[in-house]
């Protein structure tokens, strides 16, 4: 896949691949980059994005099951795109959907095109097998974080983890990792680890994880990613996000060789590309 | 041959049945989450007789529970296997022992357990079953992957 979207992005692909081709992209929870980037690839590919608009404007607020309005769907569309508040909602989706479905966010469970993407823009600069990675922010909730470490587990890569107390990353998921064989390392400041780490990952502390406003700020002052913080930082090292950011990156690490967070979303395109084509073709 | 005092405790406290399921080598105390896994209720029809706490040969104690009238099929008791992997089952017809099975733990299992993390979409108003894969390190919520490691019997539906 990786591969793939590389030869997408140098330009290596038929501009009509998916003509006649309709995608349903059923976001039931917001989204800008994952929605967009999707269509943008339909769009590229010769292709045509349906959507439902807002969640109120869909059956669902009028009480349908999401398993019927999957069944309905699959017959107005060749593909389907979902993103849902619930863990597993994409699984159920695939039991009743008769098209292939994409996974683009189930609740705090995974994120898998996200992952796709991050890992060829970590491919665009370095090899990934063996890589020291700093996972920062909130790895409980965080599915970005949850798809990329299972991911890494592939690669041989060393996990170091750094977030704030009840915002770590699930035992259950730790456990299932640390069985494949992933040495992971938690940490409780970043200063610890970032003259020997290749990537450093950030994700979004949410506000909603805290029960005031104070202790929330409190927190993520502690967590957020200075110039300062990356002197002495391995010369390599690429910043990760998969945004949007909202304190957790100074804006004036954007100016800095490390930072590739832009480039890394820019990169959602030719992967999802690469994907619609796998399971449109 | 005489009778250890083990089985003479056992004879007395749970009466031969003329037809039904005899459940045998449950794990001490674990009777009760064994009806419950059967779906068993106070409104069945079927007298049951539950003994807890025997003194066992082979066990340091065990459960037993009798169902009269009523065989269970294989993939019941299968069920028992996740709370209590050594129980027997006995089918008794006119007072005879007419099969005589160990429990196996299912690779699958629908619509019995149910998955204790809120956000599944298990959870929801969906037309599915919970549904888990029994896994060495405890039973994996098909739709989100939450494992549960204990306190099983608590998720019973």
């Amino acid at each position: 896949m990786l591969d793939h979207a590389r030869r997408v992005d140098e330009g290596n692909y038929d501009k009509n691949a998916l003509q006649g081709k309709i995608l349903a992209t059923l976001f039931f929870e917001p989204s800008t980059r994952t929605r967009m980037s999707f269509e943008s690839a339909m769009a590229r590919l010769g292709g045509t994005s349906l959507s439902v608009g807002s969640v109120e404007a869909c059956s669902i607020a009028k009480g349908e099951t999401l398993a019927d309005t999957i069944r309905v769907v699959s017959g107005y569309a060749d593909a389907i795109v979902i993103r849902h508040p619930k863990e597993g909602a994409a699984r159920l989706a695939a039991e009743f959907a008769t098209v292939p479905v994409i996974n683009a966010g189930d609740g705090a469970g995974q994120h898998p095109s996200q992952t796709l993407l991050d890992l060829y823009t970590i491919l665009q600069s370095m090899p990934i097998d063996k890589i020291d990675i700093a996972l920062v922010g909130d790895l409980r909730y965080g599915r970005t974080a949850h798809s990329l470490a299972s991911a890494l587990a592939l690669y041989d890569a060393r996990l170091h983890t750094i977030s704030p107390k009840g915002l770590e990353l699930p035992a259950t998921l730790a456990a299932e990792l640390s069985d494949k064989g992933m040495e992971i390392i938690e940490h409780d400041d970043l200063n610890d680890v970032i003259r020997d780490v290749d990537v450093l990952y950030v994700t979004r502390i949410q506000r909603e994880r805290f029960p005031d406003s104070a202790s929330y700020f409190n927190v993520a002052s502690n967590y957020r990613i200075t110039p300062e913080h990356l002197v002495g930082a391995r010369d390599h090292l690429i910043i990760l996000h998969p945004l949007p950011r909202v304190d957790e990156i100074d804006p004036r690490v954007d100016e800095l060789p490390f930072a590739r967070y832009f480039e890394q979303s820019r990169n959602g395109v030719p992967i999802r590309m690469a994907m619609l084509m796998r399971v449109m073709q | 041959m005489k009778k250890t005092e083990a089985e003479e405790n056992e004879r007395l406290l749970v009466r031969r049945i003329k037809n039904g399921t005899v459940i045998d080598h449950i794990q001490g105390g674990e009777a009760l989450n064994v009806v419950k896994i059967l779906g068993i209720t106070g409104t069945t029809q079927e007298a049951l007789s539950i003994a807890t706490n025997v003194p066992s040969r082979n066990m340091e104690c065990k459960d037993i529970v009798k169902l009269t009238n009523r065989e269970l099929s294989k993939e019941e008791v299968d069920r028992i296997a996740l709370i209590s992997p050594r129980a027997t089952i006995n089918i008794i017809r006119n007072f005879k022992v007419c099969e005589k099975k160990g429990v196996e733990i299912p690779t699958l299992i629908e619509g019995i357990v149910r998955c204790p993390n809120p956000g599944c979409i298990s959870n929801t108003n969906e037309p599915i079953q919970s549904k888990f894969k029994v896994q060495p390190k405890g039973l994996c919520c098909h739709y989100c992957d939450w494992v549960i490691t204990k306190d099983l019997t608590s998720y019973i539906i």
